[in-house]
């Protein structure tokens, strides 16, 4: 017999804000009468482990969107992208495949690209958190932004957001990033009415720009 | 009678220029409001239970424990026990809750007994044998095709061709009709003949009757070369990024709000007022962006009429329901199958002479038609059998270009390997037989040449197989396309304020592909003023009905409106200024956001100025577009385009996989008004062509019924990596530019497909019968040509 494959995982740290681990939530599954559902937060012994338990009823989550702090009640199912979209009410990052396939949510977290369908939102608690919503200076848009513009990258413009948060996070990363690395960075986002060759006409843009 | 005409070259400011789109800024910055970002107050969540099987009968629904889920406000049951669900993913019951999880709890608490049934989810080639007919169409036949949603346009052709086969009554009129029947079904039972019921009807597989043009039985014997092969384009999904779906509320117990992700934002109210008893006249339906469409987006669906049900049961609350990614996959449109095995025959100099197709495919439980082969090219002696397969795989949309992207694998396939057979090169193959190719055969003949010139065709051309490089091999394919155009019907009210600012108000909605770009360039330039001074509003049926944005007619629809509302508004402005200008307003004119004395630019006022002499009356003028041109005096669309797609591809022989490596695409569409968006268009239609040429397959699990790929990872679509250069030449100026507006959603999609399937063969020497070209099917077709020549 194989050994199960998660036997010789190391040992996760518990983050205070992240929830529950996989881990955890491994162990917690192999002794669910210990863990009745209540609001709020519960201590339980698993494999010999104090674990925390969050709900399944709302919790307090706080998250940093924009350089503003939202004190939200959220189950701790929900995610990152449905307390933007629902909650917040920021709606730039869209919900397409809702499962890390195509890049229309993307958000960026600690000034890192991240699909915000697969975080949960109390994962996402005191972190940085930047959405598209916060790209432009006033009423002047991002030089990515008017690259797009300039070179019609969206049509419907529903993958748009995306993109751009994307990009502007290998921008962030990578100042002087090559045409290569930003398709690279653009990879993981897709679009359906084929903006692409505009897409290929900003990035030119922004790099000639850069240079 | 003011001069409605488009203003000549010389006299253009804006139209055919290169000009950004103007809601761009708005997209970039994630300030686009899409039905999806709709939240409204108290808002709840709709989750729809989907049957798991192909084909089942309900024999009994439990709602119960689903009610008494703390958060469910409202249940409703969409099929009731004794219907039978018709493909996996049929609508069941819903559920509206308070939030997601709470509706997504109480789905799953729902309980159906279902009494599977045998089903068919495969449009592999009908045994041989097997099928009947196509006969009249029984109660039966017409009630199923309703409640499988069988397209109007499909089921009205249906009863056109092969009438009915019992006498229609009122009484069945009016069942049909609260089965949701639309007036243009209803018309087309009505108007159906009747003929005795040749018995049967219940095979999936319909033949449709043959038909034979010309002599091909003496065409193929006395040909010199004559080509066989198999082609085709399996069924794929639309994949709007955004989902269907809606958000509908009850402002009173009479009034629905709906917001709704549509391209027929004037056409939804009507087909919701009759399923939920209410008129149409009290329901106003909303959307501003709506994030893709692609031709499966005409309908109030009936997850909207249950969102709008489910809000009533709630007291009113507005209750969301947008499709999750995986049911927007399984039900929410196909684009149909086609597949054939063809025989083409030609003279040794290349004269196409003869075609003889077996074609079939399925367009989902109503089987659907058959693609319009031989494509573009009128073959004079032909013979063509169809049979179509009736599936449970779910309903079929219209897809951009219905059945022409289709039509030209099968048909350019098989003229790419006529010229293989001859020893031609394909282009030449192509202008020989220019002829044949109908009204835009000099068009063709053009484009052809620009193509080429643009592809460097004649400089990288190489006979089959012969380009290869170790392992890579490089092709070249070609084919070209023809679609209709013309407008559709569409008011356009414009509004000249007297302190000089206009507004639009038009019921359209703006794809993704400029229709706002295009109102605004249109008045802009018939006022003379800047596009920014002009405030547009559409996407609202408080606003002058236009019509659904579909088979190209947009562009052609809200262009002659709006031209037509801006002339009626700025000969009335004349007639008010003339007296301060000491003029007669036949002598005025709008240039330069000024309005002045034609010839003598000194008499002269500012914009602002001159509408200040309206006095306090802002003043509106309506402008129609009639779907008939012969009503529009002068017409100002026209119809009718032909378009060329090249590619060059590169395809590794030991890996099977294919890389675009260039695309070019020629384009005719009439007078443009804006080149930019336009180009993009051609430019999107390239990577769609792309997509679904190397990718997109709607594949069905034959154990379950199920489609095994209902997700963006499995459904593959193209991405940014696999676009190479694509290079868009459209054809403007003399010839082109006097023919009036003509849309460009279709022409431009349709031949990438063929094109590349032609390339693919090009490099490897051997034909990749059907699309998606995978590296699997290039590897089986370099097995059989090695097979065969050994």
């Amino acid at each position: 017999m194989q050994d199960h494959p998660l036997k010789d995982e190391p040992k996760e740290k518990v983050d205070e804000n992240s929830g529950v681990s996989r881990r955890d939530f491994l162990k917690i599954s192999t002794i669910s009468a210990a863990a009745v559902p209540i609001l709020g937060t519960k201590v339980v012994q698993a494999a010999g482990e104090p674990v925390k338990v969050y709900g399944p009823g709302k919790v307090p989550v706080e998250l940093i969107v924009n350089g503003q702090k939202h004190a939200l009640q959220l189950k701790p199912r929900v995610t990152l992208l449905d307390a933007l979209r629902d909650q917040l009410e920021i709606t730039g990052a869209k919900r397409v495949c809702d499962r890390a396939e195509c890049g229309a949510c993307t958000v960026m977290i600690e000034n890192k690209a991240v699909y915000a369908c697969s975080v949960l939102a109390i994962e996402a608690q005191g972190k940085t958190i930047t959405t598209v919503e916060a790209l432009m200076q006033g009423e002047t848009l991002h030089s990515i932004q008017q690259a797009f513009v300039d070179n019609d990258a969206s049509q419907c413009g529903f993958c748009t957001p995306g993109f751009v948060v994307a990009f502007k996070a290998v921008l962030d990363k990578y100042p002087d990033a090559t045409p290569e690395q930003i398709r690279h960075g653009l990879s993981g986002n897709l679009c359906r009415c084929g903006t692409y060759h505009g897409i290929h006409l900003a990035i030119a843009q922004t790099t000639q720009k850069g240079a | 009678m003011p001069d409605y005409n488009w203003p000549d070259a010389e006299h253009r400011t804006l139209i055919g220029k290169r000009i950004s789109r103007v809601d761009s800024p708005i997209k970039v910055s994630g300030r686009a409001k899409y039905t999806y970002d709709y939240h409204g107050a108290n808002m709840l969540f709709g989750k729809i239970l989907r049957s798991p099987y192909a084909k089942a009968k309900i024999v009994s629904i439990d709602t119960s424990a689903a009610e008494k889920l703390p958060g469910v406000k409202a249940v409703e049951i969409i099929q009731k026990p004794g219907t039978t669900a018709q493909w996996a993913g049929d609508e069941i019951v819903a559920v509206a809750a308070v939030d997601e999880s709470t509706a997504e709890d109480a789905v799953r608490l729902i309980r159906v007994n279902y009494q599977p049934m045998s089903y068919l989810v495969s449009d592999a080639e009908p045994p041989a044998g097997a099928g009947e007919a196509a006969g009249p169409m029984s109660e039966d036949d017409i009630d199923d095709a309703i409640s499988n949603q069988v397209p109007d346009a499909q089921l009205a052709q249906s009863l056109q061709e092969y009438g009915v086969a019992f006498k229609v009554d009122d009484d069945f009129l009016n069942d049909m009709k609260g089965e949701g029947a639309s007036d243009a079904v209803l018309a087309a039972i009505r108007q159906a003949s009747y003929h005795a019921a040749k018995g049967g009807g219940h095979s999936a597989y319909q033949k449709t009757a043959a038909q034979t043009h010309g002599d091909p039985d003496k065409a193929f014997a006395e040909a010199d070369v004559v080509s066989e092969g198999l082609y085709g384009a399996p069924v794929i999904v639309h994949c709007c990024l955004e989902p269907h779906g809606s958000v509908s509320e009850w402002t009173d117990k009479d009034h629905l709000f709906t917001h709704i992700s549509t391209q027929n934002v004037s056409g939804i109210a009507a087909q919701m007022a009759d399923p939920l008893g209410v008129s149409a006249a009290n329901i106003r339906v909303h959307q501003d962006n709506i994030g893709g469409g692609f031709g499966s987006k005409f309908a109030a669906d009936r997850w909207d009429i249950t969102a709008a049900r489910l809000s009533k049961k709630a007291g009113g609350k507005p209750v969301r329901i947008m499709l999750e990614r995986d049911a927007e996959l399984k039900v929410a449109g196909a684009r149909p199958s086609a597949y054939a095995r063809v025989k083409v025959a030609a003279k040794k100099d290349g004269t196409i002479t003869a075609w003889q197709s077996q074609s079939w495919g399925t367009g989902g439980p109503g089987g659907g038609g058959m693609p319009p082969v031989p494509y573009v090219f009128g073959i004079p002696n032909q013979h063509k059998e169809h049979t179509a397969i009736r599936t449970n795989i779910g309903p079929a949309r219209a897809w951009r270009a219905p059945n022409h992207p289709q039509a030209a694998v099968i048909t350019m396939g098989a003229l790419d390997d006529l010229a293989a057979k001859l020893n031609m090169d394909p282009l030449d193959l192509w202008l020989k037989n220019l002829e044949i190719a109908g009204p835009r055969r000099d068009v063709y003949r053009e484009e052809l040449a620009i193509a080429a010139d643009l592809m460097g065709w004649k400089e990288k051309w190489r006979p089959r197989g012969q380009n290869v490089s170790g392992h890579i091999a490089r092709g070249l394919g070609l084919s070209i396309h023809t679609w209709g155009g013309r407008g559709h019907e569409s008011d356009c009210d414009l509004t000249i304020h007297p302190d000089g600012s206009v507004d639009i108000k038009m019921g359209t909605q703006d794809l993704g592909t400029g229709t706002r770009t295009t109102i605004v360039i249109v008045a802009a330039e018939t006022l003379g003023i800047p596009i920014e001074a002009i405030n547009l509003y559409i996407g609202d049926t408080l606003y002058p009905p236009s019509g659904g944005s579909g088979g190209s007619t947009t562009p052609g629809g809200v262009s002659s409106s709006t031209r037509r509302a801006a002339v009626d508004a700025r000969e009335a402005l004349f007639a008010k200024v003339a007296p301060a200008l000491n003029a007669q307003p036949a002598d005025l004119e709008c240039v330069n956001s000024t309005v002045r004395v034609k010839g003598d630019p000194r008499r002269s006022l500012t914009w602002k100025q001159a509408c200040s002499k309206m006095g306090a009356m802002p003043l509106t003028a309506r402008g129609h577009n009639d779907q008939l041109p012969s009503k529009n005096h002068p017409d100002l669309t026209n119809s009718g385009v032909g378009g060329v797609g090249m590619a060059d591809v590169e395809a590794d022989l030991e890996t099977g996989i294919v890389k675009i490596k260039k695309m070019v695409a020629v384009q005719d569409c009439g007078l443009i008004i804006d080149l930019k968006t336009a180009e993009s268009s051609c430019y999107g239609a390239l990577a769609m062509g792309i997509s679904y040429a190397l990718f997109e397959e709607k594949v069905m699990d034959q154990a379950t019924g199920r489609m095994l790929n209902p997700n963006m990872e499995f459904y593959r679509l193209a991405g940014l990596n696999d676009i190479p250069e694509l290079v868009v030449h459209m054809m403007t100026g003399k010839g082109y530019d006097e023919r009036g507006v003509i849309g460009l959603g279709e022409p431009p999609v349709i031949s990438p497909g063929a094109a590349i399937a032609n390339a693919v063969a090009n490099a490897i020497g051997a034909r990749v019968s059907f699309l998606p070209i995978t590296p699997d099917k290039v590897l089986a077709a370099l097995n059989v040509t090695q097979k065969a020549g050994a």
